[in-house]
């Protein structure tokens, strides 16, 4: 009976000193690792990038990311070195489970992520301010994004919307394995922003498979070929790029020159530097708007 | 009835169905078509939508469909008349590990070389492909004379790991959205967009078919085990040579074309052995003809079931494929 109410007592002892849930506990984290290269820029546009002490594999911006330790990234995330670092605060992709399981076990802060709309970037940003500190530099951030995009809608306001295939990627010199945006998700939103309308709309998912029947069936007026940097294809190749598009003559963007590649890192992450991105695509899309 | 007619009865009968599914399959898509459009010359090809939806995108699929069936389904039959094993496939002896190699590394390093219009993808899978099957030989020849059927499997599995375990090591150096065309790569795709790689595995694909045209009495010979073949005058040696080569630039021309689509090579050939029997002077074109008719539907299937999204043939083929060949394995005697 005595050790019952000894091992009661401890229980009690353990639930007072427990923090209550709801994070109100959480101070300021002062060691962060992220594992998501467009988490990693907001954290540097809040004002934490100096409480970031390492990255993923694929990080490259802010160019201060490239001094720190790489950890691994989605697939294959390194937790030893992860632990070995002592992080306060851990940046990880929501699909991440196991991650996050051995994470919360040795007792450190996980802050999940997912690739979403465009609005879930300001979202996100405030929600990371809280977490790491910097909540006031946060929202600063996010109003001045949503400003930004509020500004790119004004200037392509009333234009004509051409519909648009907005490809991230296929093979090299051949229209096949080839990617689109598709209805839901940041590049859908950005390019919908800048003034396009994606001729995938209707499929509610963030990547399609764009077929070749689908792709001379929606007839879409503006082709961009969004890439991350113009290594996608090397500058002496671009011409031949460009030419495997010519067989699909009946598909008004081929027809009329408007296949386009852009070659942006803003585009692709949807990080802070989506008011950027957004512009650069309005740019590709309504040309005059900007003069 | 005798050979001759149970052959063309056999030919007509498959044949038919062949011709069906090659007809009937432009015919059918996730989206709607004007036929008379199609077809209407007055308009510019390039300024008419329905031709190009029909010659562009449906005709030169459904084409690839039906070779790549035939060639998988045909490599099958001459692959389990080989090692004298029903479970073998097209894919059993690393061919199509090879090729997978050969697409991944070009997925994941960019390569933009290109042969006779093809693009690096199928140009290197192709590479792959024929790289495994002079290790496999060699391997097979190393301490015997002539071919070791044992020692073929044995080395043909064992490459086959090796060349899994190198797709995934060369998967580590992948992004996030090379490792994801990879994977799609892996689950097969006749959107071929244009009939250069058709023509350009035509020459192999020809010699691949006139082999099997004359393995067609050999292997009935080596069903017996290769020493009753012999005593029956078959040069085994060579018969096993010839099966080897031109079964695996089957699977070779085939896997560039459309990816190494699982399935077709194992369920064809067993199916059109229960309706036609044993013979591999009838199974072999048979099985060809049935292969091309199996893999077009189960493509017309893949493009329209989920429009407008595609699901890719090889779950298709898989998701016929995996009962039948667990049917297979438990009511083999």
């Amino acid at each position: 009976m005595a050790a019952h109410l000894k091992a009661l007592t401890a229980l009690i002892a353990v639930l007072l000193v427990l923090p209550p849930e709801g994070g109100s506990y959480i101070q300021s984290a002062k060691r962060i690792i992220s594992l998501v290269p467009a988490v990693t820029e907001m954290l540097y546009a809040i004002g934490a990038g100096d409480r970031v002490v390492a990255v993923s594999s694929y990080d490259q911006y802010p160019s201060q990311v490239k001094a720190l330790p790489k950890v691994g990234a989605l697939i294959d995330p390194n937790v030893e070195r992860i632990l070995s670092l002592k992080p306060d605060l851990v940046v990880i992709y929501g699909s991440q489970d196991d991650l996050r399981t051995q994470l919360a076990r040795a007792g450190l802060g996980v802050f999940d992520y997912r690739h979403a709309g465009l609005a879930d970037v300001t979202t996100t940003i405030r929600a990371l301010g809280e977490r790491t500190g910097d909540a006031a530099q946060a929202r600063t951030l996010a109003g001045e994004i949503e400003a930004g995009l509020r500004a790119v809608r004004t200037r392509v306001q009333g234009k004509p919307r051409p519909r648009t295939l907005l490809v991230f990627g296929r093979e090299r010199l051949a229209l096949r394995g080839l990617y689109a945006s598709g209805g839901v998700g940041f590049l859908n939103d950005m390019l919908e922003a800048a003034g396009g309308t994606n001729v995938f709309a209707d499929v509610k998912l963030q990547a399609v498979q764009a077929s070749t029947e689908q792709i001379i069936a929606r007839r879409p007026e503006v082709i961009l070929e969004v890439r991350a940097t113009n290594s996608a294809f090397p500058s002496g190749d671009r011409d031949a790029e460009l030419n495997v598009w010519k067989t699909l003559g009946s598909v008004p963007a081929v027809r009329n020159g408007r296949v386009q590649f852009v070659f942006d890192d803003r585009i692709v992450i949807p990080g802070p530097r989506v008011v950027a991105g957004t512009e650069a695509l309005a740019r590709t899309l309504h040309p005059d708007a900007f003069k | 009835m005798s050979l001759k007619a149970r052959f063309a009865k056999t030919v007509v009968a498959f044949g038919a169905m062949a011709a069906a599914a090659i007809v009937l399959g432009p015919l059918v898509g996730p989206t709607t078509v004007d036929f008379r459009r199609v077809f209407d010359m007055s308009t510019p090809f390039a300024d008419n939508p329905d031709a190009q939806i029909f010659f562009i995108a449906r005709l030169p699929r459904t084409l690839a469909g039906a070779t790549v069936g035939a060639l998988f389904a045909a490599a099958g039959v001459v692959f389990q008349g080989l090692l004298r094993n029903p479970l073998a496939t097209p894919f059993t002896l690393g061919v199509s590990t090879g090729a997978a190699l050969g697409a991944v590394l070009a997925i994941t390093f960019n390569w933009s070389i290109g042969i006779a219009g093809l693009s690096a993808v199928p140009v290197a899978a192709f590479a792959g492909s024929l790289m495994a099957v002079a290790i496999v030989y060699a391997l097979a020849q190393a301490r015997h004379r002539g071919l070791s059927t044992t020692v073929l499997l044995l080395a043909g599995v064992t490459m086959n790991a090796f060349f899994s375990a190198m797709v995934l090591f060369v998967q580590y150096f992948a992004s996030f959205a090379d490792t994801y065309r990879t994977l799609r790569w892996l689950m097969g795709d006749l959107d071929v967009s244009s009939y250069q790689p058709l023509l350009a595995a035509l020459p192999t694909t020809v010699v691949a078919l006139a082999a099997f045209a004359w393995l067609a009495r050999p292997l009935n010979l080596l069903s017996l085990g290769p020493d009753s073949a012999e005593s029956r005058g078959l040069d085994v040696t060579s018969a096993q040579r010839v099966a080897f080569f031109s079964a695996s630039l089957a699977t070779g021309a085939a896997v560039s074309i459309g990816g190494p689509i699982g399935f077709v090579g194992i369920i064809v050939p067993h199916l059109v052995r229960l309706l036609v029997g044993p013979d591999h002077r009838i199974v072999l074109p048979a099985s060809a003809l049935f292969g091309a008719a199996f893999l077009v539907a189960c493509d017309v299937v893949a493009r329209t079931i989920m429009a407008p999204v595609e699901l890719p043939v090889g779950i298709i083929t898989a998701l016929i494929g995996g009962p039948f060949f667990l049917w297979l394995l438990i009511s083999k005697r």
